[in-house]
Formats: C-alpha cells, structure tokens, sequence
C-alpha cells in the first residue's frame, strides 16, 4: 500500500532539480480517466439523476418541476407497490434461506471424499450459467397445471394431485422461489465448497485427534470458519433477489394479475410502459435504499478487515 | 479403531450413512438436470405428442422439425424468423462488448494496484460500488443518454451500456490478480528506461493469461444472460436472443407451441453451456473471485 512508485516527479523536485512535466508520470492517470469519468457520471451521475427525477411530477418525459415527497407517497399508497415489496419479502427470505441451506448441505455433503465428485459439481452448477430468462421458460411449462407436474402426477395414479401454485394467485410467488433456488443454490455448494478446501487441514486433524465426531468438527470448528463464506453468500443473495427481474418477466410475467410482481419489475411497468417517471423512479430508488442498507455495512467491515490484515 | 468389533459395527454405519450420503446427491443431481432433460425431451416431440403426452414420457421418433422452427419459423411479436436474426445480434453485441471491457479492465487493474497514485483506491473504492447497484437506478437516465449521443436501440448502444456496466467487474478481477505482482518488479523496469505501456505489454500481459480467461468468461456470461438491458435499450433490430426469446414465449398467436418453445430456449441457452462445459474451472474460479472479494 505504501510503494508509490508512480510519484518519481515528485522525488526529482526534493532532490532539487526543477519539476518538469513528464508524461510517463501522468499516464497511469490519464489512462484511469476515461473510465473515472464515465464510471461517476453514469453511476454517481445517474443516481442522483434518478432521486431528482423521484422528486418530480415526471409522467410520459421527465419534467423538472418538483413535487417534495408526493411520488414516494402516492408509491406507498399503491396496492401493487405493497404486493411487490410483500413478495419481496417472501421471495427474498425464503429463496435465501433455502440456498444456504441446500448449499451448506451440498458442499458438506461433496467433502466427504465422493468418488464422483467432479461430474456432480458440474451438474449441480450448471443453472448459474444460463440466463434467467431460459429458466424461467423452462419452470413456465414444469409448473403449468394442464401440461406440466400436475399432469405428470395425475396420468401416473394420483388423480387427486393438485399443483397449480402458478396459477394461484396466494402461490405464485412460491414458483419463483423454486426456480430461483434451483438457479443459484448451486452457487452456494461452489463457495462453500471453495471454503471448507481451505480450512486448515491439522485444525481439522488435532480435533479428530481430540476424539471430535465428524458432525462435532464441521459444527464446532469448520462452518465457525467459514463465516466470511457465509456473510459473502448472504450478501449475493440478498443482491440476487432484490434485483430479480428477468426471472419474473419468464416465468409469469407479473401474473396472475400482479400477484407475483416484484419491486424491479414493478419499476419497469410504470417507468417504461406506464408512463409514470416520477413514480417508477422513486421506486429505484426504495430498491437503491434496500441494497446500499445490506451493502455498505458488509464493504465496511470487509474493507477493515483487509486493512487490519496488512 | 483399535477394538475389532467396534470397528465393524462402525463400518456398517458408515456403509449405510454412505449409501444415505450418494442417494441424496443423486436425488439433487436429477433435481438440477431434469428441467434441462424435460426441455430436450419436449423439444423432441411433435404437437400431437405434446398435447396427449406427460412432461417424462419419450418421444417417438427423434423429431428435429422444432428446432429448425425455433431458429428459423417462429414468431416473435408480429415478425415470424425464428430466434436466429436475435442469436447473431446477441453475438455482434456480445463479442464487442466482451473485449472492450475486459482490455480497460485490464489497464485500470494495471493501473490501480501496480501505479498508484493519490484517490486511486478511492476511485477503486467507488467503481466497486458500482458492481452492486440495482440498475433500475440507472435505467431512465441512460435512456436519455442514449438518445442524446444518438445510439439509442441500437447495437452500438447496447454494447456501450454493457462496457460502461461491466467495466467495475473486470477491472476488480484484474486488480486483485495484479495485487499479487511485486511493485519492484514495476520498479526494476523503469530503471531499465521501460515505460508504461512496454511495462504493461512486455511484463504483465505475459503472465495474465489465467485472468484473462475468467474475465472473459464471465463477461461473457453475463452479457450473454443480460436481458434487463437488451429489453429497456434495444430496437426492433438489435433486440438480444433473450428478449427475442421471451417475446416468443410470450406471443400466442396460432397457439402454444411448447415443443418449440423450449427448443429457442435450449438455443439460446448454448453458448453459455458450451462455455461452462468446457471451462468450467474458469467460470467457478470467476463467480467465486467476484464474490468473495467483492
């Protein structure tokens, strides 16, 4: 951290020959400039772009006249607004909890020495390469009633088998958790197996040594190890399913009715084909609030860390 | 261990908690392949097959007549050409976008762990930022951008949004792999009278190929996976194979047709496939780099 190797100008004005412009000195700073500009103004820039907008009475183009808190009013007054933060709720909770779950398993499971290990975490990954948009298209023709697992069910005996949770306004938004987690929990196995091969192999020795159970040693010293891991899949999770977007659009569109909404698509609809700036935009930002509230707390104690480690 | 009958006694636990331990992988193995087997096989089928049949039962001959229908017959909205045109689209942004990024990527990495200089960590700091924010945030003013510099729904300005968005990516990942470089290594070379970008080209670029690899593998992953951005900048004739597919999912004009449905899915799921199939250790190594040290 402290090798500054770029500031040799600097060193030639100490030793007391005149400081001259050097362009080899400004180069790492010209070459940096174009994506520093670009990269504040079109996140920095547009952020605050964006909460200006939320303040305006923005409708079909933005408009600058501004209306104080009016949008984020009227937004937290509106039915689908609330159904699509509900459903955040659920979908969010439930979709992370489940991936850690399986991916803790599945990783745990993995490390026992399994003889085809390679071709499993294969398998088991191989979801966080497609586009959302595939899965949801795939789920779309598993979960509809008339073709899918209810027909499946049925044609095989159990006439009674009823799995209509796509079309059930209470249940949709149970469809979207088990596309989601059939996504990513396999992601969760990834990090945590990357983990566990980096816990301290004579740590885990000197306790079987001491007469720990394998259970005892993976809930006693290796998963407290794994902590980071843990906190790290928290995070892309929670990141995963705030901006969770395109797996709606696939899978239900929004539907039945806005039942199964979530706040980025809800953003879409008004911002893009309700002509609703100012509204769609407020809606950002709610969305901005959620992520900076789990990200910056996490980037703090990360960005600590590191420096008390050097 | 060290008392005969207690060792067989644990042995047969173990053989049973084994046998307990392969079942439940394999039960989660056919939970993550059968959606893409249920695809292949509904793929394969004819309309009639379809409609009488259930999601597991075979099809009777190897039926391939949705497949060139997908790529090349089906509607999307109101045109009727098959997810193809949208494919190559997909690959004219793609490719682009991809090197741009990972070559700024590249030189910002360089810049920012082996020059630095006063606010280079600072604006690391802020780019990082910038991985994580919602891009619904960024949507309307970027649209408007667009418009301004008169590349809105075009390729060009799908390529440039995905440059602008992917750059903090590339450039984290090629900054923590330089981190490891020793500065005196910079150093050494610049007594030497090598200069910035003979130091780059001569001396870094030589040993990134590992990192090169993942970036390039991720972004274009990612790009390739995009839809939020192909849906709000794309035109009529820049439209990526994800909208395109969604749109064919979603028009019922002449009925369902499920078989072809999940054929342009399949499609245009393939290239990422592919990708993964084959570098697979990169893909991992570039998921879990974004994210542990992000």
């Amino acid at each position: 951290m402290k090798t500054n190797i770029a500031n040799s100008g600097s060193e030639k004005t100490q030793s007391g020959r005149p400081a001259r412009f050097n362009l080899a000195d400004w180069m790492p700073k010209i070459v940096l400039a174009p994506t520093m500009l670009i990269a504040i103004f079109c996140i920095y820039g547009y952020m605050i772009w964006s909460a200006v907008l939320s303040f305006t009475n923005s409708r079909m183009l933005p408009s600058y006249k501004f209306v104080g808190w009016d949008q984020y009013e009227r937004l937290f007054n509106n039915d689908r607004w609330i159904v699509a933060l509900t459903n955040l709720g659920i979908f969010g909770s439930l979709f992370i909890l489940i991936c850690l779950f399986l991916g803790i398993m599945l990783a745990i499971f993995l490390d026992q020495k399994i003889r085809t290990e390679g071709a499993l975490r294969t398998i088991y990954l191989y979801p966080m390469a497609i586009s959302f948009i595939v899965t949801g298209t795939a789920w779309k023709w598993l979960l509809n009633p008339t073709n899918g697992i209810q027909k499946l069910m049925i044609d095989m005996g159990f006439e009674n088998f009823k799995f209509d949770w796509l079309t059930n306004p209470d249940m949709v938004v149970y469809c979207l958790v088990i596309a989601a987690v059939w996504q990513a929990s396999g992601f969760v196995m990834a990090l945590f197996l990357a983990g566990l091969r980096g816990v301290d192999g004579d740590l885990i020795k000197a306790a079987h040594l001491d007469g720990a159970s394998t259970f005892t040693t993976y809930r006693r010293i290796i998963l407290p190890s794994l902590k980071p891991v843990f906190f790290s899949a928290l995070v892309i999770l929670s990141h995963i399913a705030i901006k969770s977007f395109d797996l709606v659009q696939a899978l239900t569109n929004g539907g039945p009715g806005y039942a199964s909404d979530l706040p980025a698509n809800f953003m879409y609809t008004y911002t893009f084909t309700r002509s609703q700036i100012g509204m769609g935009s407020a809606s950002a930002m709610v969305m901005l609030g959620c992520i900076l509230a789990i990200l910056v707390p996490y980037l703090y104690s990360e960005l600590r860390g590191n420096k008390n480690e050097k | 261990m060290k008392n005969n009958s207690t060792a067989r006694n644990t042995s047969g636990v173990t053989k049973l908690l084994r046998i307990a331990l392969y079942s439940v992988l394999l039960i989660m193995a056919f939970f993550y392949l059968m959606p893409l087997i249920i695809m292949l096989l509904t793929s394969l089928k004819d309309a009639e097959e379809v409609r009488n049949g259930t999601l597991l039962s075979l099809p009777g001959s190897l039926n391939f007549d949705s497949w060139s229908k997908a790529w090349s017959g089906a509607c999307t909205g109101s045109t009727c050409t098959g997810i193809s045109p949208y494919f190559l689209n997909s690959f004219k942004i793609v490719i682009p976008a991809v090197a741009i990024s990972t070559l700024l990527g590249a030189i910002n990495g360089y810049v920012i762990s082996l020059w630095k200089f006063r606010g280079s960590n600072l604006f690391f700091a802020a780019l990082l930022l910038g991985c994580f924010i919602p891009f619904q945030v960024v949507l309307l003013p970027m649209a408007q951008t667009l418009g301004w510099l008169g590349i809105a729904s075009s390729t060009t300005g799908l390529i440039f949004v995905h440059v602008v968005y992917g750059v903090a990516f590339t450039t984290l990942f090629f900054r923590n792999f330089y981190q490891s470089i020793p500065g005196e290594l910079v150093k050494a070379a610049r007594l030497d009278g090598a200069g910035f970008f003979t130091i780059f080209y001569r001396i870094i670029l030589p040993v990134s190929t590992p990192i090169i690899v993942v970036t390039v593998i991720w972004q274009f992953t990612q790009i390739w996976n995009d839809f939020l951005f192909g849906v709000a900048f794309s035109g009529f004739d820049s439209q990526p194979v994800t909208v395109a597919l969604n749109n064919l999912v979603n028009t019922s004009f002449g009925g369902k047709e499920y078989n072809v449905d999940m054929a342009a899915a399949i499609i245009a799921a393939l290239p990422t496939i592919v990708v993964y199939v084959f570098a697979g250790k990169y893909f991992v190594r570039g998921l879990t780099a974004g994210a542990v040290k992000g």
